[in-house]
């Protein structure tokens, strides 16, 4: 069940969830009711973005910039973010 | 699972306790028929640990890169401390979890804890009867429980249930999901009984029938169907009627670290009945060494420790020739596969088992509730007809 991300939409870190960096395993992890997951380096660095302020439009372009090496990875983030929306992570504001 | 699946980093195992689970205290006011504990805590409920013990617990592990907390008993709101910890749980970034019956979680402490930054809490429930929900729990606690169900959610914490399945309640899966969405549950954990501790001394008066447990599983995807992402549910299937064991604990000191309340830390709830284990306890032993260096946390990590049939199984890998605990207590070999794995050469102690349920002889013997007393009973060798089954007490 696929729900489609507009680039205007606004998204924050849903409620009962936690983001947050971790020193000891050197990645950002999501934690909420009994569960926990690492994220990825690329995956971290999105939802870190995710604050309920930054249109999706404002991630991708700010992830563009700084990764400009890897090319066009707009594609990529939109997964992402229909990846957590589907895991329930994040909702739209 | 792949790689690259959508940002979430591979499965590597690399041993790091990340979830610690403090059984706080084993006192506990209610006597649950199917209560993990052990059937000998009577002899661990002196020498708790002092908050400031608790707290270097706390710190100590959140440095080896401890994240969830599960703070359980026992009752930890008999302790007068939960507060202390929470906060303290909270300013080290811990994802802490207060698991309770409810008893003793008054307006005052749990405004505390939400002050304190406690994440969440998980409540047990029973059953929609009041009637069975006080049978089990041998306490009348059902109201209660209601209360306070309304009261965590009330606050805006995440409402999470926990319901220990057995056959009192298993033919009203569907009514106790119904309950769940009106009390506005989050998460439902519809937990079939795993038979450790009291559970494994009452299993003939507790264990479904198959197709009890069939039903029950179609009752909740149907209502999964439903509810959708609303509420999430989780059906732990019980493992006697499966054909493989389950991967304990995710294994053996990889990711799980419990420290019970005397101190004693083990990789599983009720690693003290393995025979010629010591235990190190925090009082005496730095919590690094111990997970890293200590005999017993390094005793069946990975699978150099097995034997045939599980040594050269090519399954190993998915369950790692499941559970510890339950392959000693049944067989008397503590390095054998569990029983539960139909290549097991002890199965059929668990369809022996299976048969003993539907035994109506067996299922009429008296639940032996969890009680002090009848822990110290146990302790002191009564009750030999129940415990003749195991090699050890449960
Ligand atoms: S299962 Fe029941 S008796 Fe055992 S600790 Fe939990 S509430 Fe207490
Ligand atoms: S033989 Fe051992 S390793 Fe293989 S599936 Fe059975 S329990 Fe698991």
């Amino acid at each position: 069940m696929t729900q489609k991300i507009n680039n205007a939409d606004v998204y924050k870190i849903a409620a009962h969830h936690r983001f947050q960096w971790e020193e000891a395993q050197n990645c950002y992890v999501i934690l909420f009711p009994e569960g926990m997951v690492k994220l990825n380096p690329s995956g971290g660095e999105i939802l870190s973005l995710v604050n309920g302020e930054n249109a999706v439009a404002d991630i991708i372009s700010s992830l563009n910039e700084k990764f400009k090496d890897a090319g066009d990875i707009s594609n990529d983030i939109i997964s992402m973010f229909e990846f957590a929306l589907e895991k329930a992570w994040i909702t739209k504001i | 699972m792949a790689n690259l699946n959508n940002g979430v980093e591979s499965n590597v195992t690399q041993t790091q306790p990340l979830w610690l689970l403090a059984e706080i205290t084993y006192r506990c006011p209610l006597h649950c028929a199917f209560c993990y504990n052990p059937t000998d805590y009577a002899d661990y409920t002196k020498n708790e640990l002092s908050t400031d013990q608790w707290i270097k617990v706390l710190r100590d592990a959140r440095k080896m890169g401890a994240l969830q907390l599960g703070i359980s008993g026992g009752e930890p709101l008999l302790r007068d401390d939960i507060e202390d910890i929470v906060v303290e749980a909270n300013s080290l970034g811990y994802y802490s979890n207060l698991i309770t019956s409810g008893v003793g979680l008054t307006e005052k402490r749990i405004d505390a804890f939400k002050a304190g930054g406690l994440d969440h809490i998980q409540l047990s429930m029973h059953d929609i009867t009041e009637e069975i929900s006080n049978f089990v729990t041998d306490t009348s606690t059902f109201k209660l429980k209601q209360k306070v169900a309304a009261m965590i959610k009330d606050r805006g914490y995440p409402m999470v249930l926990n319901v220990v399945i057995h056959r009192y309640n298993i033919g009203h899966i569907k009514e106790i999901l119904e309950m769940a969405e009106a009390l506005g549950a989050d998460y439902v954990e519809l937990a079939n009984t795993q038979y450790y501790g009291w559970s494994l001394i009452n299993r003939n008066q507790l264990m479904p029938t198959k197709e009890q447990i069939d039903e029950a599983e179609k009752i909740t995807n149907e209502f999964r169907e439903y509810i959708g992402n609303k509420m999430k549910i989780f059906f732990v299937v019980p493992d006697y009627y499966a054909e493989r064991p389950k991967k304990c604990m995710n294994g053996w000191g990889e990711v799980f670290m419990i420290v019970t309340a005397n101190g004693d830390v083990l990789p599983c709830h009720s690693a003290r009945v393995l025979p010629d284990m010591n235990f190190p306890n925090v009082q005496n032993n730095n919590l690094n060494e111990i997970w890293y260096d200590s005999s017993s946390f390094n005793k069946y990590r990975g699978d150099e420790w097995m034997k045939e049939p599980c040594r050269s199984c090519s399954e190993k890998e998915n369950d790692l020739g499941g559970c510890r605990c339950q392959a000693f207590l049944l067989s008397g070999d503590a390095e054998a596969a569990d029983p539960i794995c139909t290549k097991s050469p002890h199965r059929h102690l668990i369809d022996q088992a299976l048969e003993d349920s539907k035994n109506e002889k067996l299922q009429a013997q008296p639940i032996i509730f969890r009680t002090d007393k009848n822990s110290k009973e146990l302790i002191n060798g009564e009750h030999k007809d129940r415990l003749k089954d195991f090699k050890a007490m449960p």
